[in-house]
């Protein structure tokens, strides 16, 4: 019998055809959007006189650009308001399920797609976000497609694609106290480099992996485009039908039964062939940090910069101007730097169980003074959690700031942004030029970390700070 | 939408030897804000290309007015990050029609074929032989034939061939996009859906 990969199973079932010497017509389970890269599609269908085939297939939120503050009031910035407003208009017309600023489920479209149960294992998922790969912890097949997709997904349910190269990274033995998978995805990506996945969807796997909550094995599934990976899964398990359970969207009763029979078959079959594998020993990760300008750039914390020994040309010339950006020096420690913004969010780490292990860390203890410390839940959902469970309490007599969800100062399209040379130790998922606002600093770590970071004003080692 | 459509492309290269340009860098998240598909030339490398204060950069290449023409010449790892096709939109608008590098990101590159912009993926030692002519000559002229599928250095004669599938070929020829084809096949894709 032909042994197939977890991720050729999802993807050969949904292959309408194929095209010869061509792409694959990929037909699409769930289709979500959001203000920033939906407009320009349903523009286009308009020009082109058609509508959308299957609006139940559809969920919209708007997430990227809405402030995190008053969301109750009018929209101040006009282009942002523009935006909400026509996701509204569109989804309304064309009867699309919108999770709208205020309601009960609004949040950021990869939190709030699995805290609603719409993400199920063997699925297809897209969204016109590179991070929907987020959804790929379910066992699914999720990823970020552009705008002329969006188009045709809400034109014919299909996208024509390639199918990518197989890569399983397995990830085995226990992890250290203080490692979270944050870590283990900044540790990945500093291994492979942030072009390592190029081409590939990847599969994790491993007892280290095994060993995660829904909401962690999210955490690595995210990052995966971060390694230039299409998006990376993780076969689902018992873990993963407990957290679906009972979910709004997930099946009931009797069709749950079926339901799980058949998600109990999509896993990766003994002696499957994958174009290239790595294994790493869960014990050598420890707490990581990002230093330079892409996310391959991680080293731990305990550690120093890299030296640039063995570079040369372009690789050592782009090397130091990502330095030069930095304020950073080859070859320095990173522990005891200081810094200025912290920032706990995102489809990363924006999850109940980041802001708890956060609120857990600082609880009785104050932030230091240099340092201005924001928290924005990733849904309304998790907000309340995090109230019901005291952490707001706790969070804010410690110093931190709660605002509103939203994707907020990961990609800063609101007014949540790092001014100009300044650092932020940040649970988001890219540390490029400007990403947290222009000439902002941005270093990636873990929710734990970054409390460490808030209470010391520097960058410290969560391990080492009671 | 439709775009121009691509047969051979004979022009001068605008040369940027950065590594890991993402798409951040191409266009700020700041400048998404559009709901029409306008303007995004203007914010091309926007960050690289003006200060603060909205000013020209001198050293950046998009502002020195020695370099111009339709083709981009980049380092390795081109357009990583964000899924945004504003980015392409942004390479189109400014009146790029290729780009080429040794290595590029997947969804970018995606997003390049689907509106048009003709990624041309070539080996580390030729994207070397180019920066180096267009460095000793901003006038070095360039010629990229999709047919043929191959990128030529004109004033040596230097070349190399490139992949694409021949599906995507035959788009950029006629300037079709996907959604021409998956309306065509719209009965196959209604009877796939009845049976899942």
């Amino acid at each position: 019998m032909e042994k197939n990969t977890l991720f050729d199973k999802i993807w050969d079932s949904h292959v309408v055809r194929s095209v010869p010497n061509g792409p694959d017509v990929f037909f699409i389970d769930k289709h979500f959007i959001h203000e920033v890269t939906s407009p320009v599609a349903f523009l286009n269908l308009e020009k082109r006189g058609i509508g959308v085939l299957h609006p139940d297939r559809t969920v919209g939120t708007p997430d990227h650009n809405v402030p995190t503050v008053d969301q109750d009031k009018t929209i101040k910035d006009k282009l942002s308001r523009m935006q909400v407003e026509r996701l509204r208009e569109n989804c309304q017309r064309y009867g699309i399920e919108l999770h709208d600023l205020g309601s009960d489920h609004h949040g950021i479209v990869h939190v709030i797609g699995p805290e609603l149960g719409i993400t199920q294992p063997g699925m297809t998922i897209v969204c016109g976000d590179s991070h929907t790969s987020t959804h790929g912890a379910f066992g699914a097949i999720a990823f970020g497609i552009g705008t002329s997709e969006v188009e045709m997904v809400l034109a014919t349910q299909c996208i024509m694609q390639t199918k990518a190269k197989k890569m399983r990274i397995t990830v085995d033995g226990e992890l250290g106290s203080g490692v979270t998978s944050k870590d283990i995805i900044l540790y990945i990506i500093a291994k492979i480099s942030a072009a390592g996945a190029t081409g590939y969807f990847v599969e994790y796997a491993g007892s280290a992996i095994r060993s995660l909550s829904m909401e962690a094995r999210m955490t690595i599934c995210n990052m995966s485009i971060e390694m230039g990976a299409r998006g990376g899964l993780i076969a689902p398990d018992e873990t993963t039908f407990a957290y679906l359970k009972g979910k709004q969207y997930a099946p009931k009763g009797e069709a749950w039964d079926k339901t799980v029979a058949y998600w109990k078959t999509l896993k990766t079959d003994e002696g499957a062939i994958f174009d290239k594998e790595y294994a790493f020993d869960a014990a050598d990760i420890e707490p990581m940090i990002t230093y330079g300008t892409n996310p391959g750039m991680g080293i731990k914390i305990k550690g120093n910069i890299p030296t640039t020994e063995g570079m040369e040309g372009s690789n050592k010339i782009s090397y130091l101007k990502s330095l030069e950006y930095m304020g950073f020096a080859p070859g320095e420690p990173i522990k005891g730097k200081k810094v200025d913004y912290v920032f706990v969010g995102s489809c990363t780490n924006g999850r109940i169980e980041d802001i708890r292990s956060v609120a857990a860390f600082v609880k009785g203890k104050q932030k230091a003074a240099n340092i201005t410390a924001w928290i924005v839940p990733g849904s309304r959902e998790v907000e309340k959690m995090a109230h019901e469970e005291g952490l707001v309490k706790i969070l804010e007599d410690a110093g931190f700031e709660l605002r509103q969800p939203g994707c907020s100062a990961c990609l800063a399209m609101n007014d949540d942004k790092i001014p100009s040379g300044k650092y932020a130790v940040s649970t988001s998922n890219r540390n490029f030029e400007g990403r947290q606002g222009p000439g902002a600093r941005t270093l990636l770590a873990s929710p734990l970390t970054v409390a460490a970071v808030a209470v010391t004003g520097v960058i410290a080692d969560p391990r080492e700070v009671f | 939408m439709a775009y121009d459509k691509f047969n051979i492309l004979t022009s001068t290269v605008v040369p940027l030897p950065a590594e890991n340009v993402d798409t951040d860098q191409i266009i700020p998240a700041r400048f998404l804000k559009a709901t029409e598909r306008e303007g995004f030339g203007d914010n091309l490398f926007r960050d690289w290309r003006y200060d603060v204060e909205g000013n020209p950069k001198k050293d950046f290449v998009l502002n020195n007015p020695t370099y111009s023409g339709k083709i981009l010449l980049s380092g390795k790892n081109f357009g990583s990050g964000s899924s945004r096709e504003h980015a392409v939109w942004a390479i189109y608008d400014y009146g790029f029609r290729a780009v080429v590098s040794s290595f590029f990101a997947d969804i970018f590159k995606n997003n390049c074929l689907n509106i048009g912009v003709l990624p041309v993926t070539i080996s580390a030692e030729f994207a070397e032989v180019l920066f180096k002519a267009v460095d000793a000559d901003p006038k070095t002229e360039v010629e990229i034939d999709i047919d043929k599928q191959t990128i030529t250095l004109l004033s040596t004669g230097e070349f190399e061939s490139f992949d694409i599938n021949s599906y995507k070929k035959e788009n950029m020829k006629n300037g079709f996009d996907d959604i021409d084809y998956l309306l065509n096949i719209k009965d196959e894709i209604a009877a796939f859906a009845e049976n899942r």
